[in-house]
């Protein structure tokens, strides 16, 4: 059952060198106990939708079209004290910098009370606290409540980051690259909490990142992203195993495990990404595809192979 | 303040151009270059001799034969102001140099020497600015009597602790920076570390805070010899002008607020060129406009 | 916190014996003695002997600074020159005029450097800012001493609103209220500017922190950001600022008490000075370096207080 569906969602952002579309006509869709991953790579606008999705769009950017559906509802047209108390009720993030993400002069305990209590004070009960830093697994959580940021390590702090998240109980859980800035013990130690979290949290998380191998680990369904738009959307094992797009084809092949025997370098995907602010009518991904047809200048088609599964490619499914 | 010098950046060439945009800066550079004028060029520019008696001519107003009247004695106010230029400028500058090169040198022993030594500087410097500054100045004037060279050691007393604050967080923070280890590791000595690797680097910030300081140390000459404790009357200090025109403030209020105006625009010239020059030196950390 | 507050009541209490040390020392420096020193132009061969005798400069250097330790601890700064008086005595007379100048002074230029601080935060980059910039920097330079006169010349002399001298009579309220207004405006002056820059840099740079962002995210109010999570991050070099600055109001009211013969520290230190009367000049500066350091110190503890990182940062 559908919990969090956006329906072709466009954001821009004003430059000085004209607006810049970060996000084009996305659509998504996520269910209760289901993990979606939002894959691209940098610059390809799941930052921005991420943002979007919790309504926290840096000043100046602008929905231009498109809803955000929680339950039915779209949250965009809320007007703003709805949309404050769906955020860290309904929906909550958990950023992608444990080092900046606390307040440094408040403790621990003081700031997730701050985070409960913004919508129901009897939440912020110290007990409640301290279980929820159990259950992402902080030894001693009575004593942590009393600590200051800055005496936590980076992945305590993520896992903080997580509880704070968790604490009151919402529906969908919006993880913003919650890897990428931890070493790689952190790293697995996150995944591991994440994945054991799929089976007690019974709503929707969001992961955002480009990070293949934590998708892999912890997505149902995968929505890979380029230029602004989801160029191919479907299973976790789908994707994996039957890529369809050449942008994803691409991606999976730049396995840094990966060596190529005849030139011995690493795979990669030459040129760069497009200019968001003066895009091609046609398919973005373009200049840099390697099966390119002659129809892909024109504005590009959406397949739909299977009922779970979509394409944005002439080629439709190879 | 965030003023530690990137080795990978010394000072640049284009400076001047720079300041030239800027139009903060730009009417900083002018005031302070027309008073550096009044200066180095009093004796032709001044059109009569400022310690001259004339008593008959007392308390004239602003006239064509005097642009800005005469004080109680007859003397002619505007020679009186650029001669007093000559002596706040040159009081001002020589002390502060001094106190830079004095700050520079313990800043930089501070810094890279060893431990104990450091210590014992730091709690100097500290001891020293823990005295607001005008009572430390009061109490060697006492001792010493007032003149000017009482007063260009007490501003230099009063000034190079801030300096060799700077300089010593600024070598603690380079001494530890790669490239000096390397050169350690290659046997250079510490004369050659300290003169040719950390002074350059150190040493811009060090002029902008000298820069910054210059027009609080006219305002403590002036305000000094104000007080008849610095500068000796009938020396053309702008201090002393504005105590003899305070004195006849009722007769003749157009003196004091002659003897201001300069005083006023130094301080405003130096200062916006200080700022200037750190936004063009320092974009990264103080590039806000606002600093 | 009890861990770092001794330290840092020990380091202060280290610099103000060092200070204290130099100025009896300082005394050694002038050609002569002491003694001549101590007693002043006036006095004659016999009466200087005595007191050589008294003052025991013929004991040991490290006996006599015991010695005047010893004074200084039970409340002894001297005896002034020429009136006999006990100096502490003639200091807190009129210490706390200098010290109601200095509040106030400081306390206006909070005021107003905050609001002008915040307005410059919610006009930025507009030429409301651009404007309050230069206005800012313009007024932090300006000598003190000089903006006195000039307020001096305008309010009461021309305009005859204020009055040009003293402070008031004692007991009446209105008239020391009044007379304190040209001095604190103009030693206040310079800090509004300062205030002004440091409260817009400080807020700014805050706002746009990561975990405001945060903060937001979690739903919580606007107001509870601003002065929950905001305000207590910026105030913290606002305080220290604060602190130092007190020193620097201090010494501006020297000069201003000058312009407008108002009894305080100011006049009494460079009246003492003028008559070389050492005894009152080196009471007086030990007494304002110790209230000095004080002050600093409770700054310090309560930035302690206020962030945690401070605490760790000494230990290192």
């Amino acid at each position: 059952m559908t919990l969090l569906q956006v329906q072709n969602l466009s954001v821009t952002y004003p430059a000085p060198t004209g607006a810049v579309q970060a996000v084009r006509d996305v659509s998504l869709k996520v269910a209760r106990g289901e993990v979606l991953g939002i894959v691209g790579e940098s610059g390809c606008g799941k930052s921005t939708l991420a943002a979007a999705l919790i309504n926290l769009l840096a000043p100046g950017a602008r929905v231009t079209q498109g809803a955000i559906r929680l339950n039915g509802t779209d949250i965009l047209t809320l007007p703003k004290p709805a949309q404050r108390a769906l955020r860290g009720r309904s929906m909550a993030m958990v950023f992608q910098d444990p080092m900046t993400a606390f307040n440094p002069v408040l403790t621990i305990g003081s700031q997730l009370a701050d985070f409960a209590g913004a919508h129901d004070p009897s939440r912020a009960a110290p007990a409640l606290l301290s279980a929820m830093l159990a259950r992402v697994g902080i030894p001693d959580p009575k004593a942590c409540l009393n600590r200051y940021p800055h005496e936590l390590s980076g992945g305590m702090r993520q896992r903080v980051a997580i509880a704070a998240a968790l604490l009151m109980q919402p529906d969908v859980l919006i993880a913003d690259e919650p890897t990428t800035a931890l070493d790689v013990t952190m790293e697995a130690q996150i995944i591991h909490l994440l994945r054991d979290l799929r089976t007690t949290f019974d709503g929707a998380i969001v992961i955002v990142t480009h990070h293949l191998g934590v998708i892999a680990e912890l997505c149902d369904r995968v929505a890979v992203m380029y230029a602004g738009e989801v160029v191919e959307d479907g299973p976790a094992d789908a994707i994996f195993h039957a890529p369809q797009h050449p942008y994803t084809r691409a991606l999976l092949a730049c396995d840094p495990a990966v060596v190529e025997p005849s030139t011995g370098r690493l795979p990669t995907i030459g040129g760069r990404i497009p200019d968001l602010a003066n895009l091609p009518p046609g398919c973005a991904f373009l200049p840099r595809c390697a099966l390119a047809l002659p129809e892909c200048r024109t504005p590009v088609p959406r397949h739909r192979p299977a009922p779970d599964r979509s394409v944005l490619c002439h080629r439709g499914t190879a | 303040m965030s003023f530690v010098a990137d080795p990978a950046q010394p000072l640049r060439r284009g400076i001047g151009r720079a300041l030239l945009r800027d139009p903060m800066g730009l009417a900083g550079l002018v005031l302070v270059a027309t008073f550096l004028a009044m200066a180095v060029f009093a004796p032709w520019v001044a059109p009569y001799d400022p310690i001259a008696l004339n008593v008959k001519e007392k308390f004239l107003t602003p006239s064509a034969l005097h642009w800005a009247g005469t004080d109680h004695l007859g003397r002619d106010l505007l020679s009186r102001i650029i001669w007093g230029a000559r002596l706040a400028l040159g009081i001002s500058m020589t002390s502060v140099g001094i106190a830079g090169a004095l700050g520079l040198m313990l800043g930089l022993v501070a810094g890279y020497g060893p431990r104990w030594l450091d210590s014992l500087l730091v709690l100097v410097f500290d001891s020293m600015s823990s005295l607001p500054m005008i009572f430390f100045a009061l109490a060697v004037i006492t001792v010493l009597g007032p003149g000017t060279a009482t007063l260009i050691l007490v501003i230099v007393l009063v000034s190079f602790p801030s300096y060799a604050r700077l300089i010593r967080t600024q070598t603690l923070t380079l001494a530890g920076a790669d490239y000096i280890l390397a050169e350690k590791a290659m046997g250079a000595g510490a004369g050659r570390i300290i003169f040719i690797h950390l002074l350059p680097n150190v040493v811009g910030p060090l002029v902008i805070l000298i820069c910054m300081d210059i027009p609080v140390v006219i305002m403590l000459e002036a305000g000094l010899s104000y007080l008849n404790l610095g500068v000796k009357p009938p020396s053309p200090s702008w201090g002393n002008i504005l105590a003899e025109g305070y004195n006849s403030l009722r007769q003749a209020p157009h003196v004091v607020i002659v003897a201001g105006i300069p005083l006023v625009l130094a301080t405003l010239g130096f200062t916006f060129l200080g700022e200037g020059l750190r936004d063009v030196l320092d974009p990264r950390g103080a590039g806000r406009r606002w600093g | 916190m009890l861990a770092y507050a001794i330290r840092r009541l020990g380091l202060s209490l280290l610099i103000l014996i060092v200070v204290m040390t130099a100025m009896y020392a300082m005394v050694f420096l002038v050609p002569g003695d002491p003694a001549s020193l101590a007693l002043g132009p006036r006095a004659t061969s016999e009466l200087k002997e005595a007191l050589r005798e008294r003052m025991g400069l013929d004991q040991p250097v490290l006996t006599q600074i015991a010695l005047f330790f010893g004074d200084v601890l039970q409340g002894d700064l001297g005896t002034d020159v020429w009136s006999k008086r006990p100096v502490l005595d003639q200091i807190l007379q009129v210490f706390p005029n200098t010290l109601i100048l200095g509040t106030v002074a400081l306390g206006w230029a909070l005021v107003m450097g905050i609001l002008l601080g915040c307005a410059a935060v919610v006009w930025r980059d507009t030429v409301i800012d651009r404007l309050l910039a230069v206005l800012s920097v313009s007024v932090i330079s300006v000598p003190s001493f000089v903006v006195a006169i000039y307020a001096l010349i305008i309010f009461a002399v021309w305009l005859n609103w204020l009055p040009a001298i003293g402070a008031g009579e004692a007991g009446d309220l209105p008239s020391q209220a009044r007379a304190l207004i040209l001095p604190a405006f103009a030693v206040g002056i310079g800090w509004v500017g300062y205030l002004a820059r440091l409260i817009r840099a400080s807020m700014l740079e805050v706002m746009e922190a990561p975990h405001i962002r945060t903060a937001r995210a979690f739903g919580m109010r606007e107001r509870d950001i601003v002065f929950r999570h905001t305000l207590r991050v910026a105030i913290v070099p606002t305080i220290s600022v604060l602190a130092v600055g007190f020193g620097s109001i201090l010494s501006s009211a020297v000069f201003v008490e000058s312009v407008f013969s108002r009894p305080g520290i100011g006049t009494l230190i460079t009246a003492a000075v003028e008559k070389r009367n050492y005894p009152v000049v080196m009471g007086t500066v030990l007494f304002m370096t110790a209230f000095y350091l004080m002050i600093v110190t409770a700054a310090d503890l309560l930035i302690a207080r206020l962030d945690p990182r401070v605490r760790d940062v000494l230990r290192g």
